[in-house]
């Protein structure tokens, strides 16, 4: 005879196995909930603030939509924000304590190329994956290593390339460049002679600013008269000078026509005064800053995501200009992660070389909201992700668009296949 | 005696702590250590002989480029590069000084950074054999040294720990040698020394050489043991970053720029967990210490408690 004070063995034994599921439970859900870790390398300080202000605002935007449609493989997902002042030495620190001391699963969001190429030896090291939203040529030359990739922005060296037949066909086909004396400036004077050369063009003049130069008018004598096109690429405060002494000197006068990297004008208001030479010139733009009447479907969404205007300013403040050419490198990389994440069955930091392997077996990435900027197509072998350019036109002091080149207009041939190296 | 056997006392703690630590910490000592041979050599410049540079950035990335340019071009190893830093960093600052010791005080100051500054400049404008300001991450290859690889955390900790020790003691031995009191004799008074039959533009010049040789090797250090070089090293923040710690831990101590670089780097990890204005943090410690430390945390226990202390 069994009752509830003298129960029988065998239901003593389901309790007891009952008890100890419930017990193990919490343990089971708590496993399955434990959010993932996306650590962020950001320059919150340094020369690259105003670009990791907007870094930080477009990566946060992203992962409010990816947490609200159900975080990566039904787990939430954080992210860890680290300062590296834009400097190579902290980034290397950066990518320690996030990957050590925080238990980041991955480490991304890296925008100037010296921090990228001073943190990823380290990335190599930690073996964790090291997600860059560069632009810079280091990843597909294969200067870095098996754990580091870029998938969110395409290269300097694509960026350039497409310039040159739209340039040739639409402004002219002799250009003199003018460009700051360092690394930068030289990846400009480099593979856009080469391509400008290949379209029948010719660049005719280099002129080489130094980096240190305040005042550029005494190299402007160096323009030839028959320059069809004037290339610019000077960045930072200098852009500004740059502009005003080159309508000083050209005046009311004949003039070339003027194509530029919108990079010297990332959260600068091209209308803001002293800029009124640069109406009528042309821009690359990895996106477009201000909203374009064929927009995609998705542009709404994503403006209204991150809190960017039409103008590509802040919604709260129209002074407060965005990096929008670049910014949606963060958010496509976030995306990126969580769709190798999913397709790798990652589950913790053990899984992270299947982790490179799922991305490196990623090719096409479609337009929609995940891929806001354009459809890409992904290189697993030089770990680099290749789309499409946009040229706008300030007209009004507004950047308007004019044209998007074709994904295949960018691709060049592999320089390394980081699936040959070992992990 | 008792002084010997508090710094070898130091030296065997860091080794100890290079066992004990958990993989982030120790290899952050391991940084630690590279910048205190760094601040080592600034030391003996500014803390022993009253040479105020800010020039020595230039010297730590000649030895950065003296060791990396050969990697990275030629594929040669990890130990005859660490030398070749070492050297690079002597020889450029004894071409340096050669020229800046014409100088004193302020006008030294500006000189050593005009020359640091026209030593950046130099390694941007040959970007194609340099990496100019990007930079580039040394191959596997010349990460190597007798057969350990260093990019691995124990044989890193390890090597830091040996090239500080070997400062680290050899600098304890040199201010407690004649040339030691020679050096601070110049700092002190460089007429007085110069009636006494000191020759101040050799001795200065020996002391610029010695303190960029420690410079070079630091730089070399980092290279080797850390995978990157790249012109940022060369900028003025990097001959102000000796110069912190120094200051901080206390100049003219042997153990000063150690303990100068320990604070500082636990000050930034802390200051940056609690807010994003973190160099304003470390700005205001750092003018707190001047204000009521100005000798630096050593350097006010030596005037207090340890008299002796070199």
């Amino acid at each position: 005879m069994t009752n509830f004070l003298m129960p029988s063995r065998r239901a003593l034994l389901k309790g007891a196995g009952a008890g100890l599921l419930a017990l193990a439970l919490p343990a089971v859900v708590g496993a399955q909930a434990a959010p993932i870790k996306i650590g962020f390398q950001l320059h919150r300080t340094g020369i690259g603030a105003s670009y990791g202000r907007w870094y930080e605002r477009t990566a946060t935007a992203a992962l409010k939509l990816i947490n609200d449609a159900g975080g990566i493989a039904g787990r939430p997902v954080e992210i860890v924000f680290e300062d590296d002042a834009t400097d190579p030495k902290r980034g290397a620190e950066v990518v320690d304590k996030l990957t050590q001391q925080a238990g980041c699963d991955l480490v991304m969001g890296t925008l100037f190329s010296h921090v990228v190429m001073g943190s990823a030896p380290r990335a190599g090291e930690l073996k964790v994956p090291y997600l860059v939203c560069s632009e810079g040529y280091h990843v597909a030359s294969g200067a870095l290593n098996r754990w580091t990739l870029q998938p969110g922005i395409t290269d300097v060296r694509a960026q350039i390339s497409t310039m040159a037949p739209w340039v040739a066909a639409n402004l002219g086909k002799k250009v003199t460049m003018v460009f700051p004396d360092y690394a930068f400036g030289h990846d400009h004077r480099d593979f856009f002679t080469k391509a400008m050369a290949e379209q029948g063009g010719e660049v005719i003049a280099q002129i080489a600013i130094p980096p240190t130069e305040t005042s550029f008018t005494r190299y402007f004598p160096q323009i030839p008269a028959e320059t069809e096109v004037l290339y610019h690429v000077m960045v930072g405060p200098a852009v500004l000078t740059f502009v005003k002494e080159l309508g000083e000197f050209y005046g009311t006068g004949a003039k070339p026509a003027l194509f530029g990297f919108v990079d010297s004008l990332e959260a600068v208001d091209t209308a803001t005064p002293g800029l009124e030479f640069l109406e009528g010139s042309h821009f690359w733009e990895g996106h477009p800053r201000v909203k374009p009447a064929d927009a995609g479907e998705h542009e709404a969404a994503y403006r209204a995501a991150v809190g960017v205007d039409d103008n590509g300013a802040s919604v709260s403040d129209a002074k407060d200009v965005s990096t929008y050419a670049h910014m949606f490198s963060t958010w496509e990389t976030l995306y990126f992660i969580k769709n190798a994440m999913e397709a790798a069955g990652y589950t913790g930091p053990a899984d992270r070389q299947k982790l490179v392997e799922a991305m490196e077996a990623i090719t096409d990435l479609p337009y929609g909201l995940e891929h806001p900027q354009g459809a890409k197509r992904f290189n697993g072998k030089t770990h680099q992700v290749f789309g499409s350019q946009y040229i706008s036109q300030i007209q009004s002091g507004k950047l308007i668009k004019v044209h998007a080149t074709t994904i295949d207009e960018g691709l060049y041939p592999d320089a390394v296949d980081y699936t040959a190296m070992s992990f | 005696m008792k002084v010997w056997a508090s710094h070898l006392a130091v030296v065997a703690l860091l080794l100890a702590l290079g066992f004990l630590l958990p993989p982030y910490h120790a290899t952050n000592m391991a940084r630690i250590m590279v910048l205190a041979v760094f601040a080592m050599g600034y030391n003996l410049a500014f803390g022993y002989t009253g040479l105020l540079s800010l020039g020595h950035a230039l010297f730590f990335a000649a030895g950065i480029y003296a060791a990396g340019l050969p990697i990275w071009h030629w594929g040669l190893g990890a130990a005859p590069a660490l030398i070749l830093g070492l050297l690079g960093g002597g020889i450029v600052a004894g071409v340096t000084g050669l020229l800046a010791l014409r100088t004193a005080g302020v006008s030294f100051m500006i000189v050593t950074l005009m020359f640091a500054q026209a030593g950046y400049l130099t390694l941007l404008y040959f970007n194609g054999v340099t990496g100019g300001d990007e930079g580039f991450a040394l191959p596997a290859s010349g990460r190597m040294l007798f057969g350990a690889d260093l990019s691995t955390d124990l044989p890193r900790y390890l090597t830091a720990w040996a090239l500080f020790s070997a400062t680290f003691l050899a600098t304890l031995a040199l201010v407690r040698s004649r040339f030691g009191r020679v050096m601070v004799a110049l700092r002190e008074n460089e007429e007085r020394a110069r009636m006494l039959g000191i020759n101040p533009f050799t001795a200065k010049l020996a002391v610029l050489v010695l303190s960029g040789a420690a410079s070079g090797l630091a730089g070399a250090a980092y290279g080797v043991l850390f995978g990157y070089a790249g012109a940022s090293f060369a900028t003025i923040q990097y001959s102000i970053l000796p110069m912190l710690y120094v200051l901080l831990g206390g100049a003219g101590t042997v153990a000063g720029p150690l303990l100068g670089a320990v604070l500082m780097f636990a000050l930034i990890e802390v200051a940056n967990d609690l807010t994003s204005a973190w160099l304003f943090i470390v700005g205001a410690v750092l003018v707190i210490v001047v204000l009521f430390a100005p000798k630096g945390i050593l350097g006010a226990l030596r005037d207090r408690f340890f008299r002796g202390l070199p």
